[in-house]
Formats: structure tokens, sequence, C-alpha cells
């Protein structure tokens, strides 16, 4: 078995850059800060290529599935025999997939921000922070245990919630990042109920040991039933909670558009690739477990992914925000993820979900960030989120104009893009499972070509728009990212991930399906016309479809009042029903019995006073006085 | 015995030469180069230090009376870390003009007490656990005379030197009675001996008075405040960290091997002065307005903590008194350390002219953050580890009102540890302490018991490998 003891580094090269600049930055050159934190990313980049190379070719041998190493592991907390908590790297296929997919946003986004944060006062503090992100999404997707996972879990939330709220004078940013954080903290918080209770059943937290299709975990079936399923069931079902918080799952997606509001850089890492693909990692991570012991939770998952895809790409086509229409977008795609891996089943062609969710996961980081990234230059250009602002901007952003334009073709499924390999395995996966699903992917895959293209014309065509500065294209150190991620969205498709990243290690004959795959294709062609004949050019025509559907166009703009419901239920029902009564029994009983307790201990410091006099006789009394009682009681008494 | 068993007692032996060669290089140098013995020493003693961590072989030596084991000799090198640490804290006072000429005195002092410590230790019979204990009392209290035209230094070291006398009469009081009643004074005869007889119970508890007095267990603390307020804060420290850590070493081994059948009588004592110490030590603590008298007392209540381990009376137990210690030692040091500082600079020792700190001096005041909230066992530093294994422990051997007595009372010292934080951080005041810039020996100091804290809570092996060599003492 090979040694991958180095790939230790690549989570801790960022961690080091984060110290380094965090504590350092302040006195360096911003453009040093930024170099050296870039570096440092390069560095990782590098290994964790290198590990993708030699565990996928070079030290694998053809034909032999793909096995699961522990590449390092230490004891952090040995609390009792039972109950250790280790740290590690652990080193199978999709985490070896993680680490290019992250390694390699990241690195593009530190070049973007280079040009993209020039003269923002917080350079270094920008740089730091991502360095901060890198190293816990990284620790995150290599964690040989449930319980590192979930250290990391939290630590991608702390630092995407520094991120999001980057901008920390602008009170909308705060707000954001608030709602980011406090949102997903709550989903956390079904993540530890199911750990606990996953683990106190199984009693380990490792993987390698809960998803051993012949381990404990998995052969005990989950024991006993709670509510017509099995504890197992219930505690994936929660651990799934956690995972839907971090990746934006209906209804937990409500924080996802608000997030927009950080520096775009970091939409592009943490909205596009990574953090929000943690709860597909976590679902796929134990996938064995949801497959072989707890299919009732894989379909709660396939459900909520099918559903939150379809609903954030309503939305989508309303939004007039050109990151909010992403970050619906993104969410959307996510919901695919989702469905994909709880359409599948273990092993062999029944696998296909599973790799065709990994498979998208990979395709759409690049073409997603892509997009995150030519926004971001628009933005650079016309300072404005609006499309109202924007328009026929084609032909002063050329490279953003043809990169944008290829992430579009790609995300709506056109082929040789890789977003339609992708694509069409998990359509293929969804038909063999559940008609209806298929169905809402073909709809949503409709919806998703239509609301890209009505945001490309917006974008580069449509009206001539005036604009007080004429826009210029973003500097080479902006555009150069743009062109790796196209030439990475481009070609992506073709790598064999059926091969590669299946569920049970073994690789499997996956072709393309043309009876499913042509009519996508059409469907999203048809999509692309429709926009193109409402967007291209201004025309009347969308208002007039606004105003048919005046109600629905209106439910959708307001995100079917999503936020409004989460304010009543807080406001109204939690806050007047429970918080003020909680709130009134703490100030008035805890706080008052807290205050009586402390001015006895205060009474009782004054009381014991005349003990500590400074007079030596006394204290000669007091000790010889000491030892006589204690051999009275212990001798006598006792 | 053979000349490579003699070097299993190294501890004792190069301490005792070192405080020959300091006393020797001191008669040679001029009174204008007295301070040039302080580098000298440092070196010295890092040197033994070093080496003090050489593989350690178990050994018997002197029919019985020394005995050394990795255990051992890992507890004193615990020690001489945290006197490293102490040195290094001292320099900047030692190089006062009124303490030039009795630079050497505070070194020979303080290595003298460091022996007798060690040979406690190492002891394997009763006589020698009292010559050591006598070499580490007796040195302390000139110690703690040091600045002797400061009328409360000489009346720290009077009220030590007279306590201990007390203390230790009746300890020999209680060694005399368990040779009465065993006919000897080797521990593994005692051990093998003991019928828990009323006269051996009382014995024991002549002898447990004197451990309670150095490690300041109430009702036999009295001495405590008075004597730390009053010595020089390099020896306050020195008291109560490393007196104070050594008694904590020699009560586990002697609770754990020579009292080991006593333990039904023993648990119901240490559980009656652990509650009393902790309780008290806090209440007192509570009103305390000199940094000095204030760290006397939390580390009153910090001993307390202590007994709760030896109450499990297991591996577990044993392995997290020690832990314990070793934490105790970095954080009360590094807590010591900034008081020492700014005394030495300022000569302030007053709580309320800590206000307003962090505004000045604000690695010290991290620093400090950092100790207390180590002391007060905050995770993630490394307090929290060593208070959690101790509760564990005792929760282990079933005694939960004891943990939950005790969890009132670290309740109790997060709100006095958290003043001072408080006043460092958030009180206002228009004249703070300036800021100032320790010299080189006492920023390493400073940065070592901070390092200690961190990687103390961060790094589980150390807990491991005391666990393992735990094993050695308990059957």
């Amino acid at each position: 078995m090979a040694d991958y003891t180095y790939t230790l580094l690549i989570p801790l090269i960022p961690l080091f850059m984060f110290l380094l600049l965090g504590l350092t930055g302040h006195k360096m050159k911003p453009v040093i800060s930024g170099l050296i934190g870039t570096s440092g990313l390069g560095i990782a980049a590098i290994l964790a290529y290198a590990t993708a190379i030699k565990y996928f070719w070079t030290a694998h041998v053809a034909g032999t599935p793909y096995v699961s190493i522990k590449a390092f592991e230490v004891s952090w907390l040995h609390l009792t025999e039972k109950l250790t908590i280790h740290l590690g790297v652990l080193i199978d296929p999709i985490s070896v997939m993680m680490l290019v997919v992250i390694t390699t946003v990241s690195l593009m986004v530190h070049i973007y921000s280079i040009g993209y944060m020039k003269g923002d006062p917080g350079f270094y503090r920008f740089f730091s922070f991502l360095s901060l992100f890198s190293f816990s999404m990284l620790g995150l997707v290599l964690a040989t245990n449930i319980f590192q996972m979930y250290i990391f879990w939290e630590l991608v939330g702390v630092s995407s919630f520094l991120l999001i709220g980057y901008y920390y004078e602008k009170p909308s940013a705060v707000a954001a990042s608030k709602k980011a954080f406090i949102v997903t903290r709550f989903a956390d918080l079904g993540f530890l109920i199911g750990i606990l209770m996953l683990s106190f059943n199984t009693g380990t937290f490792d993987f390698q040991t809960l998803t051993d299709p012949h381990g404990p975990a998995i052969a005990s079936l989950g024991g006993a039933a709670f509510m017509g399923m099995s504890v197992l069931t219930w505690s994936m079902i929660f651990i799934f909670v956690g995972g839907a918080g971090k990746s934006a799952m209906f209804p937990f997606h409500i924080w996802l558009p608000d997030a927009m509001e950080g520096p775009t850089p970091v939409s592009a890492l943490i909205h596009a690739a990574t953090m929000v693909v943690a709860g597909v990692y976590l679902v796929a991570r134990l996938f064995p477990v949801y497959a072989l012991a707890a299919p009732d939770a894989l379909h709660v998952v396939a459900w909520v992914g099918g559903f939150s895809s379809i609903f954030a790409a309503v939305i989508a086509c309303t939004q007039t925000d050109i990151k909010r229409v992403l970050a619906f977008s993104t969410m959307s795609q996510i919901g695919y993820m989702m469905l994909s891996l709880g359409v599948s089943g273990f092993g062999g062609e029944e696998g296909l979900g599973f790799m065709a969710s990994n498979f998208h996961l990979f395709t759409h980081a690049m073409f997603k960030a892509l997009l995150f990234l030519g926004a971001g230059a628009v933005i650079h250009a016309v300072h404005s989120n609006e499309i109202k602002d924007m328009g026929n901007l084609r032909k002063y952003l050329p490279i953003t104009h043809i990169t944008f334009l290829i992430a579009c073709l790609t995300i709506a499924g056109i082929p040789p893009f890789s977003g339609f390999f992708s694509k069409d395995e998990i359509l293929v996966a969804a038909f063999h499972s559940n008609k209806i699903l298929f169905a809402i992917e073909y709809i949503v895959a409709g919806l998703t070509a239509f609301y890209m293209f009505r945001l490309y014309y917006g974008i580069f065509w449509g009206k001539k728009t005036h604009y007080h500065h004429t826009p210029h294209e973003s500097p080479l150190v902006m555009t150069i990212p743009l062109m790796i991620l196209t030439f990475g969205s481009v070609f992506a498709g073709f790598l064999p991930f059926h091969d590669m990243v299946t569920a049970d290690g073994k690789g499997f004959e996956s072709h393309i399906d043309w009876m499913i795959a042509i009519p996508s294709v059409l469907i999203g062609v048809i999509g692309i016309a429709i926009a193109t004949v409402m967007y291209k050019n201004e025309t009347a025509i969308p208002d007039k479809i606004a105003g048919t559907f005046k109600h629905l166009y209106k439910w959708a703009h307001r995100k079917f009042y999503m936020d409004e419901v989460y304010l009543f239920v807080t406001r109204k029902i939690i806050f007047r029903y429970i918080s003020d009564p909680i709130a009134w029994f703490d100030r008035h009983i805890i706080d008052g019995t807290m205050n009586g307790i402390a001015g006895m201990t205060v009474y009782a410091a004054y009381a014991v006073k005349g003990l500590q006099s400074g007079k030596l006789q006394q204290y000669a009394f007091v000790f010889v006085g000491g030892t006589v009682i204690l051999v009275l009681i212990f001798v006598y008494l006792v | 015995m053979n000349f490579s068993d003699i070097l299993t007692m190294r501890h004792e032996l190069m301490l005792t030469l070192l405080a020959l060669v300091v006393l020797i290089i001191d008669l040679n140098l001029h009174n204008r180069n007295k301070h040039l013995i302080i580098p000298v020493t440092l070196v010295l003693f890092f040197l033994h230090t070093v080496v003090g961590f050489l593989p350690a072989e178990k050994s018997i030596l002197f029919g019985g009376m020394y005995r050394t084991n990795s255990l051992l000799v890992m507890m004193k090198n615990i020690l001489n870390i945290g006197v490293l640490i102490i040195l290094l804290q001292s320099v900047t006072w030692l190089k006062k003009e009124e303490n030039r000429e009795k630079i050497s005195e505070y070194f020979v002092l303080l290595f003298s007490t460091l022996i007798g410590m060690d040979f406690m230790i190492s002891s394997g019979d009763f006589l020698m656990f009292y010559l050591g204990l006598e070499l580490a009392t007796i040195p302390v209290a000139a110690l703690a005379a040091y600045t002797h035209h400061n009328t409360k230094s000489a009346e720290a070291g009077i009220k030590l030197l007279l306590s201990s006398a007390l203390s230790s009469g009746i300890l020999l009081f209680g060694i005399s009675l368990i040779y009465g009643s065993t006919g000897s004074i080797y521990y593994d005869t005692v051990m093998d001996m003991y019928q828990n007889s009323p006269m051996q119970v009382m014995a024991f508890i002549f002898f447990f008075t004197g451990m309670a007095f150095k490690i300041s267990l109430v009702p036999f603390h009295l001495w405590t405040a008075d004597v730390y307020e009053g010595a020089p804060i390099n020896v306050t420290s020195y008291l109560s960290v490393i007196s104070k850590g050594a008694a904590a070493f020699i009560l586990i081994i002697v609770m754990f091997t020579v009292f080991n059948k006593l333990a039904p009588v023993y648990n119901h004592i240490l559980y009656l002065i652990s509650v009393l110490t902790m309780t008290i030590g806090n209440l007192f603590a509570l009103r305390q307005k000199n940094m000095k008298r204030f760290l006397a007392f939390s580390s009153i209540a910090q001993a307390g903590f202590i007994l709760l381990g030896i109450l499990g009376g297991n591996v577990l137990g044993m392995t997290s008194v020690i832990y314990f210690v070793l934490v105790y030692i970095f954080s009360n040091l590094g807590a010591f350390g900034v008081v020492s500082a700014i005394q030495t600079v300022t000569g302030k020792e007053s709580m309320d002219d800590y206000d307003g700190l962090y505004a000045t001096n604000p690695k010290l005041s991290l620093l400090m953050m950092l100790a207390l909230f180590s002391l007060a066992g905050i995770p993630p530093v490394a307090g929290f580890f060593g208070k959690f294994f101790l509760f564990a422990s005792a929760a282990s051997a079933g005694y939960y009102w004891l943990v939950f007595i005790a969890v009132l009372n670290a309740t109790v010292s997060l709100y006095y540890y958290l003043l001072v934080v408080k006043a460092m951080f958030i009180n206002k005041n228009e004249t703070p302490l300036a800021y100032f810039k320790s010299d080189l020996a006492t920023r390493t100091g400073l940065i070592l018991s901070g390092l200690g804290i961190f990687i103390l809570g961060f790094w589980s092996q150390i807990y491991e490998v005391i666990n393992s060599l735990s094993f050695g003492i308990i059957h």
C-alpha cells in the first residue's frame, strides 16, 4: 500500500498561511501577503494533484477496487477505552476528488482575488480568512471519523461567517453573515444529534468501521425502532439535516441568497464549489450506511434534493441580482446532487447515482466557480449587481463574455461540455429509480437553461446601457483563472468517473443513454431558445409574461415568502410564546437565585475573615486543633 | 552497589554539585561582578534540566532508603522545568542594586530545597523522607526572608519557620507512632504491617497534617497568605508552585503505596478536607485585592482539587493528579510571572493597578488572561483538561456529590479569576501602568509558561505518557 502521509501537509499549509498572514500580515505590503497566501495554496494544490494521480493511476492496480486508506491518525482525546477521539487523514476516491476540487477552486479564487480585492484596506485579512477556510474545508474532507468532521464542519461555518461578513462596516453584510451562521448552526444541531445517536448505537465514530458493509453499524440494521423507522434511520435523517443546512437545501436555504453580500470571490469559493457541497459530501461519505441500512433516510434525501432543485430553479427565473440568480442556481444544482445520491443503490450499476452525484459535484464546482468569477468581473466593471444596470457588455468584456457563455452552455447541459455528461448520468439514475423525480429533473433542466441565458443575455446583450465610465476588461490576474476554469468546465466531462468514484470502489461500465440524453438536450435548447426570444434584444415579452402570471411571478420573485415565514415563526411564535416566558423566568427566578447565592457567598467570605488574623499563635492553635479534631472524628467516631 | 547505580541519583548529585559550583564561583567574584553568576547558573541549570530527561532506570539504593523509576524521574523533571522558568523570571529582580551581594544565596538556597524535594520524591523510608522534608523547608524560610530589610519579608520568614517547625513536630510524632506500631520505617515493610489499628490511624493523621501543611490544605493553611504576601514575589511563586507541586507528588506516592490499605479511612478524611479547602480557599480569594494574596488563596483552592484525584485511588486518579500539577505549574507560573514582571518594574501589586492594563501592555495582559483561564479551567487551554480528568477520576470512583461541590467551587473561582481579566480588559483607567519592556530572560520565562499552557491543552500524548508510567506505581 502506497504511503500518503504527506497528504497531512495539504490542510496544514493553509493553516500555516492563516497564522502567518493573520499575525504578521499587517506588516506586509498587500501584494506580498496575497502572493504568499496564493503560493501556499498553490503548493497544497500541487500536492493534491500528486495525490490524485498517485491514487487513481500510478499506485492503483488496474482492475482492483479502490480502497480506503488511513494515511495518518493520532488519538487526540483519550477519554475512556471506548470513547477516543482521533484526528487523521482518510484517503479514498471521494476525499481525493474533493481535494482536487477544493484546492483548484481555492487556488483560482486566490489568484483572482489579488486583482479583485486590489486596494482593499483589509487585503491581508481577506487572504488569511481564505486560508483558514481552505484549511477547514480540507480538514473536513480528510476527516477519518465523524467527530473530526464535525469539528471541521463548524470551523467551516466560522470561517464562512468571517468571509461573508468581510465588509463588516456594511450592515447588510453583517446581517447576512449572522443569518448564514445561525441557520447553518441550527441545522448542525440536527447533525450533532445524529452523530450522538449513530455513535451511541454503533459504538464508533470511525468512518471505515461505520461504512464497512459487513461492519457492526450496517449489520445491526439500527436495532430498536421508533415511529416506524429504525433508530439508525432516524440518526441518518438527523445527520442529513446538518448536511441540508450547509448545502442550502429547502427549508434551510434562506441563508444562501443573503450570503451574496460577501466579496464575489468568496461566493465563488464558498457558495459554488466547497462549503455548499459539504452536505453532499457528508451523505456520500456515509453512503453505505444510507444505502444498505437506512433506505428510508435515503428517500428523504432524494425528495428534499428534488424539491429544492425545482423550487430554486423557479425562483432563479425571477431574480434581478446576478449573484442571487447564481445562488439559487447553486441551490438547484445541489438539489440535483442530493437527488442523485438519494436514488442510488450500492455497488456496480446500481451505484450509478452515487457516481453521477460526485461527477456532477466535480463539474459543477468548475463551471459554477467560473460563473461566479465571471459575475465578479462584470460587477468589477460596472459596480452594480443588478441586471438593469448592465447590458451590451460583450464588446467591453470579450474574455469574460466568452468564458461566461461557455459556462452557461455547460450548466445548460449542452454537449460536449462537462455539464452534459454529469447531468445525463443523474437523469439516467433518476429514470431507473423514480419517474416523478425524473420528470422534475427534466423540468429543472429546461428552467436552468432558461434562467442562465436570461442572465447571459441580460448582461452581455439586451438594451444599450449608458455607462458613466466605459467598462473595461479585468486585468490578466483575473481573466487567467477564468480561462483555466473554462478549460476545466469543457474537459472535466471526459474523466472516466465511473471507473474512479463509485460507491463500493469497483468501477463499472457506463455509457451515454441517448434515449434520455437527446430529450434533455432538446429541453435545454428550448430553454435557451425561449430566453433568446425574450431577452436577446429588449422586448416587452418578459413584462407581459410577468403580468399574465402576476401572482406566480410575485411569489417567486419574493422567494415564495420563505424569509417572511421564518420571521413569522421566530418573531410571532417562538419569541412571543417561548422565548419571552423563558426570559422572564431567567431574569426573575434564575438570576434571583444566583444573586442570592452570590450574596450569601460574599457574606460567608466576610464571616470567615476572622480566621486569618495574622497571629502565629492562633495559626498554631488552629493547626493543632484541626489535627486533634481529625483524630477524634476518625479514631473514635468512625 | 556500583558506580553506575550511583548515577541513577543524578538529579540530586548534579544539583548538589551545582549549588557548590555557584558558591565557589561567587567566592571568587569581585563585588562589582556578582551579577555574572546569573547567566552561568542559568546555563548550568538548563543543562541539568536537559540531562534530567535522559532515560531513567528503575533502581534501589542504600538498602531501600532511596529508590527511583521513570515515573519519579518524570516528577523531578517537571519540577526542574518549573524551577527553570522561575529562575528566568527572577533575573530582573536579582539584578536590582539591593540584591546584588546575595545573588548566589538565592540560587544556593533554592537548589538546596530542590534537592530536598528530589530526595523526598525518591525516598524509600521515612527517615529519608524526613531529611528531605527538612531540607526542602528550612532554606525556603530563609528565602522568604530574603529581603530582610523589609519587615514583611522578615515576618514571612519567621512565620514560615515557626509554622513548619510545628508541623514537622507533629509529623515526626506520627512517624514515631508508625515505627512503634510496625517496627519499621521502610515503606515496603510498613505497607505490609499496616493493620488499621486506632493508633495507626492516628499516626497517619499526624503524618497527613504535616503534608497538608506543605500543600496548604484547610485548616493547616493559615500561614500561606501571610508568607505569600510577605515573601519576595519569586519566592512566593516558588512556594506556591514548586513546593506545593512536589508535596502533591509525594502525597500521591505515599497514599498509593505506604498507606494503601488505609484507603477506606483516609478517603473520608480527604473528602472532608477537600470540601473544606476548596470552599474556604475560594471564599477568601473572593475578597483579595492584593495580587499575591489573591494567588495564594486561589492556590489553596486549587490544592483542594488535587485531593479529588487521590480519592479516586486508581491509575486514572494518579495520572490526573500528575497531569493537573503539571498544568497547574505552567498556569500559575504564567500568572505569577506577569505579577512578578509588573511588580519588579513598577512596584505595584494591587488588583486596582491592573485596571486598563490591556491598553498599555497587551501581551502581558493576554498571557495573564491565558493563565487565569487555565487556572479557572476554561477550554481549550490546559487547565480545563486538568480539572476534567480530576473530576472524571473522582466520578469514576463514585464520589458524585464531591464532584458536584467541586464544580460549584470551580464556578465561584471563575468569578474571581474573571475579576482580574475584567480589570485588565474592561475597567477604565485614566492612568494605567505605563508600557514597559521586560528583559530577555523574563520574556523567555513568560513565553515558556504560555507555551506550556497551550501545548498541554492540545497535545494529549503527555497525558498518555503519564498514564503509562503510573501503572508502575499502582499494582
